[in-house]
């Protein structure tokens, strides 16, 4: 099972998307199959250390929360740069901030979720220490985006991944 | 255009506001990227344009040709989900490139390396 699908999940999602793509029919549920099972084994071939999903049913609930803060940021982002940052009152900076995270696809699915949010920037990750930095649109209270990232998105991930 | 006629008020009205939605954070971000005053704040502006700028779009497009061709059509959604796996790319690209460049250059407002002193002056003998 392992060595003909190394990548479940993976074969599984591009199934799904080539059977978005086109229509459904038995022709290219087989097809999609194939390609999907060809692409996990050059994927086998690539990164031999597959992530493993300790709890996957973890995941809907930071899909949500991701989307939500994300519409709220883009509102809040949106309104800064109408107003000229509060008429010159916003500050933007540099953070700091210490991860736990470790492994290699749960930082890069923090990477996506910090990126895909506007208001913060993912800069430059430390594998040695473990440090990320960020930079942040309007820098209010490191304390609230410290605790934002650490407790929101990484205590999540950490469940979901380690 | 006459397809476009047998469209109800109810489908009309939410793909109009998703898509002024979507056109107008796509806007705002252009706007921020051409006004902002620094290189770092301008990373953030066109992000609002790959994530709900996008994703009203694409949600409009979606629900339109759902009604339309009275079948599910979703596959716009795909291109939502690729511009935000491939954002983080290109933007740590440059904010990278941004970095190296201000570092070397010694310009203040630029963070040392991680690991690095905080006073890189003290460590010369």
């Amino acid at each position: 099972m392992s060595r003909l699908l190394p990548y479940p999940v993976l074969t599984f999602g591009l199934v799904l998307i080539w059977l978005i793509l086109t229509r459904f029919s038995l022709g290219h549920l087989l097809l999609g199959t194939c390609v999907a099972i060809l692409a996990s084994w050059a994927m086998g071939a690539l990164q031999p250390d597959r992530p493993s999903l300790r709890r996957a049913t973890a995941i809907p609930g930071l899909v949500g929360i991701v989307a939500w803060d994300i519409l709220r940021s883009n509102a809040a982002v949106a309104w800064l740069i109408l107003s000229g940052g509060r008429g010159g009152a916003r500050r933007s900076g540099f953070l700091r901030i210490p991860l736990r995270l470790r492994h290699p696809a749960a930082l890069a699915v923090l990477a996506i979720i910090v990126t895909a949010t506007p208001g913060t920037a993912w800069l430059e990750y430390d594998p040695e220490t473990g440090v990320l930095l960020l930079h942040v649109f309007d820098l209010v209270d490191e304390g609230d985006w410290l605790d934002l990232i650490q407790n929101r998105y990484e205590a999540r991930l950490l469940e979901i991944f380690e | 255009m006459s397809h476009l006629d047998s469209v109800p008020l109810w489908v009309a009205i939410p793909v109009a506001l998703l898509i002024v939605l979507g056109s107008g954070l796509t806007l705002l971000g252009t706007i921020g990227l051409v006004r902002l005053p620094s290189f770092y704040d301008r990373l953030h502006a066109p992000t609002l344009g790959t994530s709900w700028g996008t994703l009203g779009i694409v949600l409009a497009s979606a629900i339109l040709f759902t009604w339309l061709e009275k079948r599910l059509v979703i596959h716009e959604l795909l291109i939502g989900l690729f511009v935000m796996i491939t954002t983080p790319v290109t933007l740590m690209l440059l904010g990278r490139a941004a970095l190296h460049r201000d570092r070397i250059e010694g310009l203040d407002a630029a963070p040392p390396p991680a690991g690095a002193p905080d006073n890189p002056d003290e460590q010369l003998p």
